[in-house]
């Protein structure tokens, strides 16, 4: 599904990324997890080239998204993404938010976007605030919104950038509770994630991220009980 | 001091006469009331000028981002851009704009364009509403990018990671924000707009300026006519203000 090659970002001369090759399969639900400049982000942000990579490449469904930089917005329809920050377009309602994108890109009609967009955010819980300003909603509403908007486009994989750092700490439960579901439902998902237990009960293969490299991988098993990298097991004494 | 008050009982006694010369008497209010129309016109005609031209500078001066990446001849090209939007906002910017109504219409209007056929004809208004227009234009320019700017790198992020366009995102995501930012500074320069064509008497248009001099001219007494076209500009100016508060608070409904 998502193949990465020998990826390297410079910015300036800040080597952030030292060569990752990675491979993320159809229904994988990967969590990245490690101290914070690792590069997980910048890591996560190469995967849809919204970080040009300096050296290597992505594939996405078998297309190299090097060699096919003019159908980058193509490539980025496969390829949906939620931010710590949301995100959220202010100035549109919570189901313009999730319409515009099928809209505007042909991929539906008004009125099967708008079928569409209340049928996810019944999933995602919000169905009554389709008609809402995202300024009126909690961050875990906005979030789950975010989620909502993602899905809209029906990527083959979603995106995770620490979904819920930017949260107060009784809503994270709610947009975990959201991914989890996804995640059961075998949607591809990539999640940088400082939420251990998410990524233990959920991920099903974690990355151990230090230093721009993967230096560890494995289940959560592998990882969480048998950590085999010093820096792995230091990481997780300091956090679990 | 004698003197002194005499003379204000001779303004106040003659002061009614003056009124009806300079308003009633030969319909001369007519020449405030055209003057107005004119002034109307050409601040319009230069606010969308000004308009479109600000936001096409804008962009293109906001093309030169530091890590322009691909395609050398795009990333020339774009550089390119900036760099003219970037000498066009200096020139007009340095520059008083009497001076460049000047130049388009004595030099680039009549010694250039004039003697080519089809353009010959172009009324006065409208010359003196496209040099308004490219005056406005820089300080929209600015204005806009401004507003650009502003708006969070987010929003620009979240459109593309949807898989929308370069163009898509600012025109669907980024300018109705921006817009929201910029209003307040935009109505300013549309007030400072409506005021600077007041200079358009310059080049013969009969604005409402130009009609209360050529009241005072023909009654030897400016106060009455001057005095009227200020209220009317402070009229005009405050109309358009007003409606710039209306339009700004029904856009941050969404707040």
């Amino acid at each position: 599904m998502i193949e990465v090659k020998n990826l390297h970002k410079y910015f300036g001369e800040l080597e952030v990324l030292k060569g990752i090759d990675a491979h993320i399969g159809k229904g994988d639900c990967v969590c990245v997890i490690g101290p914070s400049g690792g590069g997980k982000s910048t890591f996560l942000r190469c995967i849809n080239l919204l970080e040009m990579p300096t050296k290597g490449d992505i594939w996405i469904e078998g297309v190299s998204a090097m060699h096919n930089l003019k159908n980058l917005d193509q490539l980025r329809q496969k390829v949906g993404m939620v931010f710590q920050q949301f995100n959220l377009f202010p100035h549109m309602t919570v189901k313009e938010n999730i319409t515009l994108a099928p809209v505007k890109l042909k991929k539906m009609t008004k009125a099967e976007a708008t079928d569409r967009a209340m049928e996810l955010l019944g999933r995602v819980g919000l169905a009554e605030k389709a008609e809402e300003y995202p300024n009126r909603l909690s961050g875990g509403q906005k979030q789950r919104v975010a989620i909502a908007r993602a899905l809209a486009m029906d990527p083959d994989v979603l995106l995770f950038d620490e979904p819920t750092s930017a949260l107060d700490p009784e809503m994270v439960g709610e947009v975990l509770e959201v991914m989890k579901s996804l995640a059961l439902n075998n949607a591809t998902m990539v999640v940088v994630t400082h939420e251990m237990g998410f990524a233990r009960e959920v991920g099903n293969r974690i990355f151990f991220m230090d230093g721009g490299v993967i230096s560890e991988e494995g289940t959560p098993d592998d990882i969480f009980n048998h950590p085999q990298n010093a820096r792995t097991k230091e990481f997780l004494s300091k956090v679990l | 001091m004698d003197a002194l008050w005499r003379s204000f009982e001779n303004l106040a006694a003659s002061f009614g006469d003056t009124v009806y010369l300079a308003l009633v008497k030969d319909d001369a209010y007519q020449y405030l009331w055209r003057g107005l129309g004119n002034s109307l016109k050409l601040t319009l005609l230069a606010a969308v000028i000004g308009v479109i031209l600000g936001l096409l500078l804008a962009i293109a001066k906001l093309q030169d981002v530091d890590n322009l990446t691909g395609n050398r001849f795009l990333v020339g090209l774009r550089r390119l851009l900036a760099g003219f939007a970037n000498g066009y906002i200096s020139v007009v910017r340095g520059t008083p704009a009497v001076v460049q109504l000047l130049v388009l219409y004595f030099i680039i209007y009549s010694q250039i364009l004039k003697n080519i056929p089809g353009f010959d004809k172009i009324p006065d208004l409208v010359i003196a509403g496209i040099a308004f227009g490219i005056n406005s234009g820089a300080y929209v320019a600015e204005i806009i990018r401004a507003g650009i700017m502003a708006v969070d790198r987010g929003q620009t992020e979240a459109g593309r990671s949807l898989g929308l366009s370069a163009g898509s995102t600012m025109l669907f995501i980024v300018i109705p924000q921006a817009v929201k930012n910029v209003l307040p500074a935009l109505g300013n320069e549309f007030i400072v707009l409506l005021k600077e064509t007041s200079v358009a008497g310059y080049i013969g248009i009969a604005d409402l300026t130009k009609g209360a001099q050529t009241i005072g001219s023909t009654i030897y007494n400016f106060t009455v006519p001057l005095l009227c076209a200020a209220y009317v500009y402070f009229l005009m100016t405050t109309v358009l203000s007003s409606g710039i508060g209306v339009l700004e608070r029904r856009l941050h409904k969404s707040d």
